[in-house]
């Protein structure tokens, strides 16, 4: 509910391109970031006589993706053409599906603010994408690397209220999509797009009020923000006694507001019929259940599942479940074996940190979980401490081994034998005696000096509790 | 001796096996008759004369080192809307002006792959939307029995080619009797597969629903040798079939025994024009003599036909032909201040006028408001003209009729009212509707000495039937050896 008393319902249309290796109807590969126009073919560039070949992998995900939301897979559906005419159009049609989608209904339950809601989807359909247009100054160019790309639409009901239950809404999608790999989802490669539409209403009207359509909305935080400045736009507009306009409304993210694109036409006639260079697609149940089977483990119930089996706090389970990958890693590391939390600690702290840090994905760091989960033990048999521990952590991360062999060849062994460690923490103690006269005129905390200066005279390979208890009973002493 | 250029393709293959001839023979003595008579016929819009001339001296040096392409060395007339690597692909066109094509078509390819030569294009109805030929965006052909007539469309140029000496064999295509119509009118014989038969993978589309691509040739045996060499499944074309492709020719040699021929009443109507009707009853009376059984069927769904047609197949044209719109090939009028503005004018000036007649038909039958009366219903009317075809199917093996209701007309006699051009489609729009194949075989002439074709039609993937039917009947008559006034001189020093 808004400050004024009206109810947001908002839906949106997400497009997602599919993380497949080749295009929708075509042999053309699909990577990002290729010089213009090198990513092409007769087929996807529209020339006389081609003609499309469906990607089968690319209905897989549609499929995956509809099972994942809990929607019916059409036993039969089909593609049609959608005639428009524009310069990023290469066959001016877009193969598409209108009547028949692959998908139809299913939920996707948000999570805010400790509250669950299901927000229903409407269709999931399969479509190509359309070429980029670029602006040079005085000219244009096209680049039609993305044309053909297998696009996915899904459309909601209007069930999500606030602009920050869309927000929501957009993050779960994406870590459903990234869990199941049918997306790689990367906003700066545009592989999810979205339009949004928005209406609001009276508190005491059921009838939804009349919907503009929001476009150019790059980013997540773009549509949380896009929607705050229409929602008060509109709510502003009604309780001052004015009227809604139906309208496809620009998004302008530098000035933080939606102005109208006042185009020359009225609503679009797509002619929409079937595409007959293609035969209707036929799925029968045994495939469908067949690919049920190959779906992962959804974040929510693998958190769960983290928290009950290994016995970790929700939180840590929530933290290593977001990402697939990584979840994937904890679990390896764990059935080495090595122990839950202490695993769980490694990863949260300094994995997540070198891996932002030097902006890597897990899946392709030397470190192996193998290797980590004797790090683990090497750790609490006291062979090494946490100095050491960190240091060889990082080591492994960026040049793969083993830690025990490290360990043994360069001699980093843990000096836990007292009297080895006499001579360094009567060293200490010599060359620090205003420390020493801190810790008994009561500041506790030199204690934790002192034990750096030793640390640093064996080079850090001291046992740092053996140090502390040497250095306690000779201040106390 | 005949000149090597009106020879039958199966007669060549038999001498270039024997050594009596070469290919570079036979491709310079076609070049010559070439250019003895298509200055009046106008068949060709272009002609490779060097890179066939080298092609064939390349394929007498494969057949010298043991090469065995089914038609290595053998020269073959290709329609313009096939893309062939490297040469012109304009669909007779003016918005393709200077287009050429990057790749082969499918079918094109498989011919390579069997050592034929490719000797020129041929004109056509622009984009193939005409049954004269006098919507190429160039000029029109001529019919070779009489110069003065319309050789038929949209395949003219290649039924005028072949009719004419000045073409072996050439590919043609059918949407609405695109090859049986002009194959008719000039006396050769024309076949358009099954849908889905031949691979239309590389064929610039009209209307995808019914589109094929077939041969037309001197003999049935000529067009049972190409097809086997172009049909066949292609996972570039989802709408081709996957079912083996039989050897064809081998079905030439059964006797009609045992063979029943249907003939259904809704052709042979009260006002079908005398002489049409003496030639192809004659015709089918030479069927039974041959010891086929005749049976009357009903194709009660026939009058709907055109109707049908026109809506379906001018519908999906709407949407093939959007592309050409000066952005990424062809013709571009660059007088414009916008994008929109530019495919206006591109469009007007490269389309001509049946062609933009027919974009804007198709426009209308899809439009919101308009589907489901006119786009919905035709497809509903064509699933009952396929359903009669089936019906009629289960009571005999191929049905007989006349290819059109007239014989070839004067050039400008149609042109002034589209719908008499239409309406003239009749009789071989039905077999694209229903997908089934047909062949065109020359079966009389008129009293003005103008060709007149028996359609032979057959369920899907029948073409062994009707090829033997159409075998049978051609050797058991001379209009197969019947040469046209304006056919290429036979003693090539003339």
């Amino acid at each position: 509910m808004t400050k004024d008393g009206y109810i947001p319902s908002i839906g949106l249309e997400v497009h997602v391109q599919l993380r497949t290796r080749t295009k929708m109807f075509c042999a053309c590969r699909t990577d990002f970031g290729q010089p213009p126009n090198t990513l092409v073919c007769p087929v996807c560039l529209g020339y006389p006589g081609v003609l499309p070949v469906m990607n089968e992998q690319a209905i897989h995900l549609t499929v995956l993706t509809g099972l994942m939301i809990g929607a019916r897979i059409s036993e039969y559906s089909k593609f049609d053409r959608k005639s428009y005419f524009y310069p990023d159009m290469p066959k001016n049609y877009q193969i598409s599906q209108y009547d028949q989608p692959l998908c139809e209904g299913g939920t996707v339950t948000i999570a805010l603010d400790g509250e669950r809601k299901e927000i229903r989807v409407v269709r999931i359909h399969l479509e190509e994408d359309v070429a980029k247009n670029m602006h040079f100054g005085t000219s244009s160019g096209i680049d039609f690397n993305r044309a053909g790309h297998p696009l996915m639409e899904i459309v909601t009901e209007p069930d999500i209220g606030s602009p920050a239950e869309a927000h929501e809404f957009l993050v779960t999608l994406k870590q459903m999509l990234a869990y199941a790999e049918v997306s790689d989802c990367n906003l700066e490669e545009g592989n999810i797009r979205c339009d949004v539409n928005c209406s609001v209403r009276p508190a005491d009207q059921t009838a939804l009020g009349c919907k503009a359509e929001l476009k150019n909305l790059n980013t997540f935080k773009g549509v949380q923000a896009a929607l705050e400045y229409e929602i008060d736009r509109q709510t502003e507009l009604l309780s001052g006694g004015g009227t809604v306009r139906q309208e496809t409304r620009h998004w302008d993210a530098e000035a933080g507001v939606t102005r109208s694109m006042r185009t020359k036409e009225s609503a679009h006639d797509y002619r929409y019929f079937p595409e007959p260079d293609l035969m209707p697609v036929v799925l029968r149940r045994e495939l469908v259940d067949g690919w049920r089977k190959t779906l992962p483990e959804m974040p929510r119930a693998r958190r769960a599942r983290f928290a009950r089996e290994y016995g970790i706090p929700e939180y840590d389970a929530g933290v290593l479940a977001a990402d697939k990958h990584v979840a994937d890693y904890y679990e390896r590391t764990v059935r080495c074996p090595a122990n839950p939390k202490a695993v769980s600690n490694w990863l949260m702290t300094e994995m997540l940190r070198l891996l932002a840090e030097h902006d890597k994905d897990i899946r392709s760091i030397p470190l192996r979980p193998e290797a980590l989960a004797e790090l683990i033990k090497l750790l609490e048999d006291k062979t090494i401490n946490m100095t050491t521990a960190k240091e060889l952590f990082a080591e492994l991360f960026n040049r793969g081994g083993m830690p025990g062999e490290l360990v043994a060849a360069r001699g980093l062994t843990q000096v836990s034998d007292t009297d080895a460690l006499e001579r360094m923490v009567m060293q200490a103690l010599e060359q620090n005696p205003k420390s020493v006269a801190d810790y008994r005129g009561g500041k506790k905390a030199a204690l934790q000096f002192l034990v750096g200066q030793v640390m640093r005279l064996s080079k850090g390979k001291a046992n740092p509790k053996v140090v502390a208890g040497l250095l306690t009973k000779k201040l106390d002493g | 001796m005949s000149r090597l250029s009106s020879l039958s393709v199966h007669e060549l293959l038999d001498r270039l096996a024997a050594g009596t001839c070469t290919s570079v023979a036979i491709v310079e003595d076609l070049l010559s008759a070439i250019d003895q008579c298509d200055p009046t016929l106008g068949a060709y819009l272009s002609v490779e004369r060097e890179q066939a001339l080298a092609d064939a001296c390349a394929a007498d040096a494969a057949r010298a080192d043991g090469g065995r392409g089914r038609l290595l060395g053998i020269p073959v007339g290709v329609k313009d809307l096939l893309n062939v690597r490297g040469q012109p692909c304009g669909c007779a066109s003016r918005i393709l002006e200077g287009y050429k094509a990057p790749y082969d078509a499918t079918a094109i390819a498989r011919l390579r792959a069997e050592g034929a030569v490719f000797v020129g294009r041929l004109n056509m109805d622009e984009f193939a939307m005409g049954s004269s030929t006098e919507n190429s965006g160039y000029r029109p052909t001529r019919n070779p029995w009489n110069p003065a007539c319309v050789p038929g469309g949209s395949s003219g140029g290649s039924a005028a080619a072949v009719a004419a000496d000045a073409c072996c064999i050439a590919l043609g295509t059918d949407t609405g009797g695109s090859i049986r119509q002009p194959a008719g009118f000039c006396g050769c014989v024309g076949l358009k597969p099954t849908y889905g038969r031949v691979s239309r993978y590389g064929l610039t589309a009209f209307a995808s629903s019914l589109d094929q691509i077939g041969p037309l040739s001197r003999d049935v045996r000529d067009a049972a040798l190409l097809l086997r060499v172009i049909a066949g499944h292609d996972p570039r074309d989802s709408s081709s079939v996957n079912v083996p492709v039989p050897d064809y020719e081998a079905a030439l040699e059964q006797s009609l025994d045992g063979v029943t021929l249907g003939l259904p009443e809704e052709y042979f109507v009260a006002g079908l024009n005398a002489e049409i009707r003496d030639a192809v009853q004659a015709a089918v009376n030479r069927c039974r003599e041959l010891g086929a059984e005749l049976v009357n069927v009903s194709l009660p769904h026939t009058p709907y036909a055109i109707a049908t047609y026109y809506i379906i197949a001018t519908a999906e044209a709407s949407a093939n032909l959007a592309r050409y719109d000066g952005v990424r090939y062809g013709l571009r009028v660059k007088d414009a201040a916008d994008p929109v503005e530019m495919y206006g004018k591109t469009r007007a000036a490269g389309f001509g006028d049946e062609v933009k007649r027919r974009i804007i038909l198709g426009t209308y039958v899809l439009s919101s408001g308009y589907y489901d009366a006119y786009y919905l219903r035709a497809q509903k009317a064509r699933t009952l003209i396929r359903r009669d075809f089936e019906r009629a199917f289960g009571k005999c093996d191929a049905i007989l009729t006349p290819v059109a209701p007239t014989a070839a007309y004067r050039l400008g006699e149609k042109t002034e009212n589209p719908l008499d051009m239409y309406l003239s489609d009749a009789f071989t729009v039905p077999a694209n509707l229903a997908g089934i194949c047909g062949l065109a075989v020359p079966c009389g002439l008129t009293g003005d000495g103008l060709p007149i074709a028996l359609q032979i039609l057959g369920p899907a993937f029948g073409e062994p039937t009707i090829l033997r039917v159409g075998h049978a009947y051609e050797q058991s008559t001379d209009w197969h050896a019947a040469r046209p006034p304006a056919a290429a001189p036979e003693n090539s020093d003339s």
